[in-house]
């Protein structure tokens, strides 16, 4: 049966059912207990599963990746929260030194199997140090998956695969999708990792995004088809693993790419995106990939600045709009 | 060396007290590391070990009075001069000296080489080139053994510089504030790298920071593996039955620099230090004593570092033989594949 339910519950329900299903799966992090988490996330987790199974711990970003690496080589399956995506920054040797490398430097002797939670993205005022998307740090360690839901059945299920994976995932939940809302089914489901999805289906142009952008990115594309522009909007989901072969399948029949998402656009997931388009498609491409991102800036505090600095469906019709006018044909 | 008036020997405390069974274990231990650490040492310096070499060479009687007073099952973690731990917790050299060759054979497919040896079998989860880091990670071990109640401790291995850093302070108070079965083995070998410990911190004694976390500490002469021994029994004891962490500090010397196998004109240490301390040397202590109680004549002591010469012989010859890694193996073990 399925029902209505927001992304943050769609994560709670997916962590929940995972508990009740595997003893070895426990939650440890800051304010996880009897407060439920910084937005809700591990609400009532405590209650039913107790202290023992979900954690509250100190401030200690390095030590929470760390007992969860600890505990995942000695068999369990940890979910550690790092409440904001900005303090992956304070615990990225665990993340990236240890967590990432150690079943390959090990010569392949040791499982990780733990997912690392936070919550990424701007757009609530939080400032430079709470709104950040970093997943293109995250995508640059091989050994780590990266996985950036953008609706609440995707999240359900993707969580629970994070779980069940034998290797270090990390969930970024959107901050400002917490409550959006979408059909959940209630049974325990995977959405599996590594696998894009195609979230609408248009000749002219694909659009290739993840996370809040997909939201953006899907209303750019209204805008465009009364304009006579069909979009092909895919849903990439996870970033690592990437699924290359739907983007490329996707395009070479529309011919054309714009690339979008919500980090700072320099060094951003998106030129890796745009860089594989143009090795495994560049025959087929009628114009440059274009890239929608946030401007070369740490993300202000004002609303008003804020809005103008955070990629918009209105950047992304105007990058759609600009790649279609240099195409070769046109 | 400095004599703390906290520190504990077991020069007063009778040696046969101990099993001879247990005394011989501890001798074993400590020069099966110390040939092992020399034979490391001169391939090294033959140009036949790619990467850095941090030995362990001084420092036995910390690494095998720990792991006597621990089971198979009990985790530890390790640094970046971890030849020892392991070695102590029963590592096998065959694979221990192929990995520090590169070679397919070695413990880590010479994946991971010196500074990342381990032997997950052995619960020893690896060296560690990131200092202070395997901290939080040995917790998460402990974590893992209050959370199914199997009754295993964890131990981390850390030297004195890695108590300056973030990972170290998190790791300790976190173990303290969830009351891990996790005991803390600070080898204070009194140089951080190339540089005292005096120039880094302005305290003595690292065993001083137990306090902040709120566990019991116990200074130990590192060059006594009896003491350090009976304060690992009891550490362990203490984590075992529930009680919560401790922090061993054990004042022990590493012979050779940082790394590499250079052990006298240093800039950064007198030479006159390491002849003090080599004079304290841990297995010579242990055969004196094992002689004056008894406990073994000079004939069967000499016949176990012969015995252990022997193995290493075997152990380069059997590495020297094992072939290199296929380079199409090069991209495996990057992630666990997916059950199916």
């Amino acid at each position: 049966m399925s029902r209505e339910l927001t992304y943050v519950t769609a994560f709670n329900e997916a962590v929940r059912q995972s508990m009740r299903a595997d003893p070895d799966v426990f939650v440890a992090g800051e304010d996880v207990g009897a407060f439920g988490g910084v937005f809700g996330s591990f609400k009532g987790l405590q209650e039913e599963f107790g202290e023992q199974r979900v954690v509250d711990t100190p401030i200690s970003e390095q030590a929470i990746v760390g007992l969860g690496i600890g505990a995942a080589v000695s068999g369990l399956r940890p979910i550690v929260d790092l409440m904001f995506m900005d303090f992956i920054c304070v615990a990225m040797d665990q993340i990236a030194n240890q967590a990432a490398k150690v079943k390959f430097m090990f010569g392949g002797k040791a499982t990780v199997p733990l997912t690392i939670t936070t919550g990424g993205g701007a757009s609530l005022s939080a400032g430079a140090q709470h709104s950040q998307s970093l997943e293109a740090l995250l995508c640059h360690f091989p050994g780590l998956k990266v996985v950036m839901p953008s609706n609440p059945y995707d999240m359900k299920g993707l969580m629970v695969s994070c779980i069940r994976d034998d290797n270090a995932t990390v969930m970024i939940k959107h901050k400002r999708l917490l409550g959006l809302t979408g059909v959940v089914p209630e049974d325990l489901y995977t959405v599996p990792l590594g696998v894009a999805n195609v979230v609408r289906r248009g000749p002219d142009i694909t659009i290739v995004t993840y996370g809040r952008m997909v939201g953006e990115s899907l209303a750019a594309a209204e805008t465009l088809a009364a304009e006579g522009i069909e979009c092909e909007v895919i849903d990439l989901r996870t970033l690592s693993p990437l699924d290359t072969a739907t983007v490329v399948a996707s395009i070479r029949s529309t011919n054309n790419a714009v690339v979008v998402h919500e980090a700072v656009r320099f060094g951003g997931f998106g030129a890796e995106i745009a860089a594989q388009i143009g090795e495994e498609a560049f025959d087929h491409l009628d114009a440059p990939v274009g890239r929608v991102g946030a401007p070369f800036s740490p993300i202000p505090f004002s609303p008003v600045l804020e809005a103008a600095y955070l990629p918009a469906a209105a950047d992304v019709v105007a990058a759609v709009r600009t790649t279609l006018g240099r195409t070769v044909r046109s | 060396m400095r004599r703390n008036a906290n520190m504990r020997s077991s020069e007063r405390s009778p040696v046969v007290d101990l099993t001879p069974q247990l005394l011989a274990d501890m001798h074993r231990r400590m020069i099966r590391i110390r040939l092992f650490e020399e034979a490391a040492g001169r391939l090294a310096q033959a140009a036949r070990l790619p990467g850095f070499l941090h030995l362990y060479v001084g420092q036995e009687a910390v690494a095998a009075g720990v792991c006597t007073a621990i089971t198979d099952a009990d985790q530890i973690s390790s640094t970046h001069r971890g030849h020892g731990h392991l070695v102590a917790k029963g590592g096998d050299f065959n694979q221990m000296m192929a990995e520090l060759m590169g070679k397919a054979t070695g413990y880590c497919k010479g994946k991971g080489g010196s500074m990342h040896i381990s032997d997950l079998g052995l619960n020893m989860l690896g060296a560690n080139g990131i200092v202070g880091a395997g901290t939080p990670i040995a917790v998460g071990a402990g974590f893992a053994n209050k959370y199914r109640g199997d009754g295993r401790v964890s131990v981390a291995f850390f030297g004195d510089g890695a108590t300056n850093i973030g990972a170290f302070h998190e790791g300790a108070n976190m173990a303290c504030a969830l009351k891990l079965p996790v005991v803390f083995v600070c080898e204070n070998n009194e140089y951080g790298e190339f540089t005292p410990r005096h120039k880094t911190m302005a305290i003595t004694d690292i065993v001083d920071r137990a306090a902040g976390y709120g566990m019991p500490g116990v200074i130990v002469d590192g060059m006594d593996v009896v003491a350090v021994h009976e304060a690992a029994v009891e550490a362990v004891d203490r984590a075992r039955r529930g009680a919560g962490p401790s922090l061993i500090e054990a004042k022990t010397y590493r012979y050779y620099n940082h790394h590499g196998v250079k052990n006298l004109g240093l800039a950064y240490r007198p030479d006159s230090e390491v002849a003090e301390w080599k004079q304290r040397d841990a297995i010579t202590g242990l055969e004196r004593r094992l002689i004056e109680a008894g406990l073994a004549d000079a004939d069967a002591l000499k016949a176990v570092w012969d015995a252990v010469g022997a193995d290493i012989d075997a152990a380069i010859a059997f590495a020297d033989e094992s072939p290199l890694p296929d380079v199409a193996s090069l991209l495996d073990d990057v992630y666990t594949e997916a059950r199916s």
